[in-house]
């Protein structure tokens, strides 16, 4: 499990998604909160930095961490674990935020630690089973990986914190206006 | 005029990107590939350049623009069938759109009848379709068939006073305006320098003779000279086309005291040898250019008028751009970013050499001093780009009504209000065409004929209201008319017969009104120039809600209508005060804030145990504790210890607002929490302070809101009930 959590990385990784868009492949960046590991598709990240003290926003759940300023602009940060209903994270300075974006709207994603980049074709994800009682409602997940023995879930980032960012309102905005 | 001049700039400018606009849909269009979105887009670029056009008078180009609309309207509502040489007259006629446009720009007049054959090919697509449109009331003149001016000869002797540099003014850019009104040789009279002993570098001894060819009127001319007509002495004089006898300008001029305007003035000699001896006077170098640049051209060869070379337009990709670029506002926004994260990384470091021994590092010292000095600075030139006035709008309107008034027969009363309210560029230019079109509407549509005013007891002369205020961190803008208000039955009506509206629906008066913004909807009975063919009020939501904004219609029939639009001010600057709840920091709108200070234990009251009021100035004012409002730990929970800020509300309202401490003024910038999240309760906006943290613009309004919701014993219910959760 290495930890290429530095953003050339990420950045040099880049060139290859674009080349192998073509074949059945995709690459996803996957990181760990507790125990589990997830992963996002990579076109869809678009850094990852180190934890910095966040705002606080009144009155919103415990995994909206609050807000951050991404050069300039202000983004929101959501806790993955506590999302998950494992409780608010203690961060510390090894702590990281995946920085996704999602259409024109940017947000963090407070995990554990980044832990690798899988280059995974479409017929080796499985869908996820039904889950009456899970934490994740299903239809955040893209589906499930295994990889050396350990199993990876697949985010749907588009959906993920869509309801909790407003995305609905923003789209149905943008409809309006066109 | 000058302001005027820049308006016009603005207008060509803003019609340079409609032609764009117009041209690449047009070579979209196609038979069997008809986008009605597209169709739409081109349709609002040719009305929007017939619209500005008649504010400033541009007949030709109307009346061409309006041939031009009407092909589109057919294709529009389609009963004009997309054919491929329909496509190739609409594209002619978008160049010939174009070279009028840059004819108007230049103030020459296009060849006779050189529109013609398109006028023509226009007419024809449309008379096709004449039987399903209704008669659209062609212009009883051909675009081409006004009277052409002759270019003449006029000299103009500019003999300025002595002190003129000092007032500011600059001859030299009064001759260049005039070369721009034709071919203008210009003569230097030296005769008046003193000795080099006795010359004052600061005063201006220099007089000029101006032998300008051209076909500008002579007010034209004397607007010129509009701001030192007190100061100078103008002579013009009038030549007719063959340079023959001289005649006698009319002296229209009268109140421009001292602009005397005589007749015959004798033909200067000419004193070509005294240009090199200028040199080392006032501004050598640009008078050489003149020099250079104005070709000795014979008098009265009218073809080769300056700033004519451009009007060659074989395409809509005219450059009618002038002394401004526009850029792309994204690319401003990136430079404000990075601005503003250079001012939080300047702070950053200048925290850390604080702590360097001290003596040791003075020149670094320095150099950060003066980063910080320019850091500044370079903000402040970035940020005055983006916040303008919406003056610059307002003032654009009073000729609008104008025009209006004279082209409807109604009597109309412009008054405006708010016209320094700060907005964001993005507002203010957005602003230009909603407006334009609710003045219009009000006008057109809302006011009534003075005879008719008067035989339900009005004035004669109707009201239109334009103010601008900032209320709640957005700009509200309204429009009120004292006409005829909404005709409910009427719109109603009309709606059902577009099918906009299934009949038999029971809508309230308000969505009623508000019918009026759906596209396609328009309740005049013919087409006018003016408004009428449905495009006015769908254009103005559209453009508002791209803005992130809201329109409302208020009608009381009989009474008026109001129009209400409310616009966000991002990314415009706000002085606020810094103060500190918890670990938390806000920021709360100066604008709001009466007072703030810390309350003794007598002046504390409890309202059913609680210290809800506080006595202040001999007033009873209600305690709003942030801390419990936003659910913030660690916070000084007694306001006897923390402090209160009295703030204010837009109606007048007050609280007290119980916080930890007041931490400073600082003009922040405008962040939206919405382009990345969601609207929050009680929060305007966020910024972000110098050490790069991100802060929270308190919504006042939103605060009193929600304190009195707090009030209730479900109020934690109602605060969460805000957030629909997902299934979980």
């Amino acid at each position: 499990m290495s930890k290429p959590s530095s953003l050339a990385t990420i950045g040099s990784v880049r060139g290859d998604v674009v080349a192998a868009a073509n074949t059945n492949e995709e690459q996803y960046v996957t990181f760990t909160v507790g125990n589990e590991e997830y992963g996002v598709n990579i076109l869809s990240v678009r850094e990852i930095r180190g934890w910095t003290p966040e705002s606080r926003l009144p009155n919103l759940p415990d995994y909206v961490r609050g807000v951050i300023n991404l050069r300039g602009i202000i983004i929101p940060i959501f806790d993955l674990r506590a999302r998950f209903g494992g409780g608010t994270t203690e961060v510390t300075k090894r702590h990281v935020v995946v920085v996704v974006q999602v259409g024109e709207r940017t947000r963090g994603i407070l995990v554990d630690a980044i832990s690798d980049i899988l280059a995974i074709s479409r017929d080796q994800i499985k869908s996820p089973p039904t889950m009456e009682t899970g934490m994740v409602d299903s239809q955040y997940l893209s589906g499930l990986f295994t990889a050396e023995n350990r199993m990876v879930t697949l985010l749907d980032v588009a959906r993920l914190f869509a309801v909790e960012t407003g995305d609905d309102e923003h789209s149905n905005q943008r409809a309006l206006v066109n | 005029m000058e302001d005027l001049q820049q308006f016009k700039q603005t207008y060509f400018d803003e019609s340079g990107e409609f032609l764009a606009v117009a041209e690449a849909g047009l070579l979209r269009l196609a038979p069997g590939n008809v986008d009605l979105d597209e169709v739409n887009a081109i349709f609002r670029a040719v009305h929007s350049i017939k619209g500005g056009g008649g504010a400033f008078g541009f007949s030709e180009l109307v009346a061409f623009a309006h041939e031009f609309e009407t092909v589109m309207d057919g294709v529009r509502s389609c009963t004009i069938a997309v054919t491929d040489a329909l496509v190739n007259t609409l594209i002619r006629a978008n160049d010939i759109l174009a070279q009028l446009l840059a004819h108007a720009r230049d103030g020459t007049k296009p060849e006779l009848g050189f529109a013609d054959p398109v006028v023509v090919a226009l007419r024809h697509h449309a008379q096709t379709a004449a039987d399903a449109v209704q008669e659209s009331p062609a212009p009883s003149t051909p675009a081409t068939n006004l009277p052409e001016t002759v270019s003449r000869v006029v000299t103009v002797r500019f003999q300025p006073k002595a002190d003129l540099l000092m007032t500011g003014n600059d001859p030299t850019f009064m001759l260049r305006a005039l070369t721009h009104l034709g071919t203008a040789e210009i003569e230097c009279d030296v005769g008046g320098l003193p000795t080099l002993a006795h010359l004052e570098p600061e005063l201006l001894y220099l007089q000029w003779l101006v032998t300008l060819t051209t076909d500008a009127s002579l007010v034209d001319i004397q607007d010129v000279f509009e701001f030192v007509s007190d100061d100078s002495l103008v002579e013009i004089t009038e030549h007719s086309a063959d340079g023959a006898s001289p005649t006698a300008s009319p002296s229209e001029t009268d109140e421009a005291a001292g602009g005397a305007v005589t007749p015959g003035l004798a033909p200067a000699t000419r004193t070509e040898a005294t240009v090199a001896t200028v040199a080392g006077a006032a501004s050598p170098s640009q008078l050489a250019l003149y020099e250079a640049s104005a070709p000795a051209l014979a008098a009265g060869d009218s073809k080769a008028a300056a700033g004519k070379s451009s009007t060659a337009g074989d395409g809509a990709h005219l450059n009618l751009g002038g002394h401004t670029i526009r850029v792309d506002l994204d690319k401003i926004d990136r430079l404000v970013n990075m601005v503003g994260e250079m001012v939080i990384t300047q702070a950053m470091v200048a925290e850390h050499v604080r702590d360097l021994p001290p003596g040791q590092f003075q020149e670094l010292l320095e150099g950060l001093e003066q980063l910080a000095q320019h850091t500044r600075e370079l903000r402040e030139s970035v940020m005055s780009i983006r916040a303008q006035p919406v003056s610059s709008v307002f003032s654009r309107m009073p000729r609008l009504v104008r025009e209006l008034s004279s082209e409807t027969g109604k009597d109309v009363v412009l008054i405006t209000a708010g016209e320094n309210t700060e907005v964001d560029k993005t507002v203010v230019e957005n602003l230009v065409d909603p407006l334009t079109h609710m003045i219009r509407n009000s006008i057109d549509h809302g006011l009534e004929k003075p005879d008719d005013r008067e035989a339900v007891g009005k004035p004669r002369t109707g009201t239109v209201h334009l103010s601008a205020q900032h209320r709640s961190g957005r700009i509200v803008i309204e429009v009120a008319d004292d006409g005829r208000g909404i005709d409910r039955p009427k719109v109603l009506q009309t709606a059902i017969k577009r099918g906009l509206v299934q009949p038999g629906i029971n809508l309230s008066d308000e969505e009623i009104d508000n019918l009026i913004f759906v596209p396609g909807f328009s309740t005049a009975d013919k087409i006018s120039n003016i408004s009428g063919r449905g495009v006015g009020m769908d254009v103005v939501r559209r453009n508002v809600s791209n803005l992130g904004g809201r329109i409302g219609v208020y009608s009381a029939p009989g009474q008026g209508s109001r129009f209400v639009l409310s616009l966000p001010l991002t990314l415009a600057v706000l002085d606020g005060m810094v103060i500190s709840v918890g670990l938390e920091r806000f920021v709360l709108p100066l604008t709001n804030i009466v007072e703030s200070l810390r309350p003794k234990a007598t002046d504390l009251h409890g309202l059913v145990n609680r210290c809800d009021v506080m006595m202040a100035r001999g007033e009873y004012v209600r305690l709003v504790y942030l801390h419990q409002l936003f659910g913030i730990p660690d916070a000084i929970v007694d306001a006897t210890k923390g402090l209160v800020v009295l703030v204010e509300t837009e109606d007048g309202g007050r609280l007290g607002l119980v916080v930890d401490e007041v931490l400073g003024q600082q003009q922040v910038v405008i962040k939206s929490l919405e382009s990345n999240y969601r609207r929050l309760d009680g929060v305007a906006a966020a910024t972000i302070l110098g050490d790069g943290r991100v802060a929270l613009i308190l919504d006042v309004a939103g605060l009193q809101e929600m304190s009195q919701h707090a009030r209730s014993p479900a109020s934690r219910s109602v605060a969460d009930a805000a957030i629909q959760l997902p299934a979980l």
